[in-house]
């Protein structure tokens, strides 16, 4: 797999009927780079993403996938070069691990092929990757949340994309599931060059995991860039709207942001509220 | 090592499927051969084979070939026809009680040929015309009515419930302003029945089973694949709506030509996809096992019905008595769970 491709929006705009979620956002996404989203709740990150992903045509404007305009593709050829984790997929009852993962491998199947060594492959090589082929026999429903979490992702992987996006892959999960799966996805990116494009709701590990950093507003790109440029007491602020202090990350040298609320700070350390 | 592992595990899944399958097959054909053979004359079952066979057997020929025959290919075809149906919709809804039966579907043919029968004073292909147009009204109306910002599972199934419960007061209704003369052929319209099955019946049905059901074979992994959720089924490369739409046409054509047939069949579209769940094992589309345990479910239940009591029942009535208990553990179990459906 090499990771040529490219995926940008052209004044990209996305509604809910009548409400406008998203309102003319050009934005490029790094090839093979770690690429995060970060907002408030409902300011369309995850609207963004459906979209980038296919899942939603625009209002107007357009996602470009390779220079070819994404919603005019057939859906299935999107499939193959494209994956979306969305935030919570359903297992069906009783489904085996090993059979959820090679659902993962239907773009790549016709109607009524059988079963091939090819798919036999790509499910062995995404359940190793996300050090799962232990569960391989297990019923999903049985698993902890993290191994559901790295299940999910597998089946992604059997999906063999260039392009992986993660609606909030990490909710729900306590913080050493949360580590192990951006752990996970880091591997993938590194080793393979997957293009990996993220929502996350914690700013910090958003910071910390990205090489590419978006902050989105009510709807519109606030900044994008390195997470150093993007993650500034400036962009909480106007973001968030919340007043923070940022420093530097002791482990990795990332910006790491630390909330000020209305109590517990120390009065020498309060930035004034303007 | 690890390719073993994976190898073993699906091989396992597959035996048991395998052998479910098979067993139901073997069922089938047995229950078959058996209600070719009994009624008031016995036939051995060389006799009922030659008949299959197309040789002239004195007495059988007739007996079983034009009495027993077409009731018992019907049986058959109705069954696969309203499991596949129901099956269809309680995977697309993630939900067993997203059955046709249950959703107001099939009550949706009734109503409109019990109207057709007694106030419209039509008959035969008419009737079956009626109820067929019905059903897909029906089930447009329901989909219309649930659909907000793409359908979901629980507000179709409450709002089939309540159309369901609206089309059965219909019938009463007419049932009650009905002249005499016109209760039987209504009634049949209200307990499905296999009585008086003409071959006409069974080539109707049977190129409406080899139609649809070669639409929902086609369509069958995408269905499974809908059980991920909208948004991960399309990220795979599914078309959500348009394969929807299309399985659900499918669906209710098959219900809708089964109950022109028989009359609704009380709960085998309902019974048919958890059972043969049970059977083969969560791996696999349950379409085809469901077809099986539906085609089993109608013919044990005419037998029973026709030879197991004191006096002669509609199989329809034996399939509702077998049904209701589990309606009702579904409805507690759903209730213990916390009340969502």
């Amino acid at each position: 797999m090499t990771a040529t491709h490219t995926l940008h929006t052209e004044r990209l705009s996305l509604a809910y009927g009548e409400r406008t979620v998203v309102d003319n956002l050009d934005l490029t996404i790094p090839t093979g780079q770690i690429t995060t989203i970060v907002g408030a709740n409902a300011c369309g990150k995850s609207t963004l993403l459906r979209a980038m992903s296919r899942l939603m045509a625009p209002t107007s404007g357009h996602v470009v996938l390779d220079g070819k305009e994404l919603h005019r593709l057939p859906t299935k050829d999107v499939a193959r070069t494209l994956g979306l984790l969305p935030q919570s997929p359903i297992a069906p009852e009783g489904i085996a691990v090993a059979d959820l993962v090679g659902r993962g491998r239907h773009p790549h199947q016709k109607v009524f092929a059988r079963w091939s060594a090819e798919d036999e492959a790509a499910v062995l090589a995404a359940l190793d990757a996300t050090d799962t082929v232990a569960l391989a026999d297990r019923a999903v429903d049985e698993l902890s949340g993290g191994q559901r979490q790295r299940v999910w992702i597998a089946m992604a992987l059997a999906q063999q994309t260039d392009l992986l996006f993660l609606d909030e892959p990490t909710t729900f999960l306590d913080v050493s599931h949360q580590i192990e799966v951006l752990d996970l996805l880091t591997d993938l990116n590194r080793q393979r060059g997957t293009t990996i494009v993220m929502v996350l709701h914690d700013l910090n590990l958003a910071a910390r995991y990205a090489d590419h950093l978006i902050a989105v507003a009510e709807g519109r790109l606030h900044a994008a860039g390195h997470p150093a440029d993007v993650l500034t007491e400036a962009t909480v602020r106007e973001v968030f709207g919340l007043e923070s202090q940022v420093m530097i990350d002791p482990t990795s040298g990332k910006p790491m942001m630390l909330p000020i609320g209305r109590h517990h700070a120390r009065a020498n350390d309060v930035t004034p509220i303007s | 090592m690890s390719v073993d592992v994976l190898a073993a595990g699906r091989t396992r899944r597959a035996v048991r499927r395998r052998g479910a399958l098979a067993t139901l097959v073997v069922l089938v054909v047995a229950t078959f051969v058996v209600t070719l053979m009994v009624g008031q004359t016995f036939y051995p079952p060389g006799d009922v084979l030659r008949v299959i066979a197309g040789q002239t057997v004195p007495g059988a020929s007739f007996t079983v070939g034009e009495l027993r025959l077409p009731r018992a290919v019907l049986g058959v075809l109705a069954g696969v026809a309203f499991a596949l149906g129901g099956v269809t919709f309680q995977t697309m809804l993630r939900n067993p009680l997203a059955s046709p039966d249950i959703i107001g579907i099939t009550h949706g043919a009734s109503a409109a040929a019990v109207f057709a029968i007694t106030v419209l004073a039509v008959s035969g292909a008419v009737i079956s015309l009626v109820a067929v147009v019905a059903a897909l009204a029906t089930a447009m109306l329901i989909y219309v009515l649930s659909f907000k910002d793409g359908v979901v599972g629980t507000r179709l199934i409450l709002i089939g419930i309540g159309i369901a419960a609206m089309l059965q007061s219909v019938v009463s209704y007419l049932l009650v302003r009905a002249a005499t003369w016109d209760l039987p052929a209504a009634m049949r319209w209200i307990t499905g029945s296999l009585n008086g099955a003409t071959w006409s019946e069974v080539v109707t049905l049977s190129v409406a089973v080899a139609a649809f059901g070669a639409l929902l074979l086609s369509h069958s992994r995408r269905l499974d694949l809908l059980q991920l959720g909208d948004d991960a089924a399309s990220a795979l490369g599914v078309r959500v709506e348009r394969t929807r739409v299309t399985v659900i046409i499918a669906a209710v054509g098959l219900i809708a030509f089964a109950t022109a047939a028989t009359g609704p069949i009380a709960f085998v579209a309902f019974l048919s996809g958890p059972i043969a769940a049970r059977l083969v094992g969560p791996t696999g589309s349950l379409l085809v096992p469901a077809a099986l345990v539906g085609a089993l479910l109608v013919l044990v239940a005419d037998l029973a019905g026709q030879f197991a009591f004191g006096s002669r029942y509609p199989v329809g009535v034996v399939t509702g008595v077998l049904g209701a208990p589990y309606l009702v553990y579904l409805l507690i179990r759903t209730n213990r769970a916390g009340g969502s459906l």
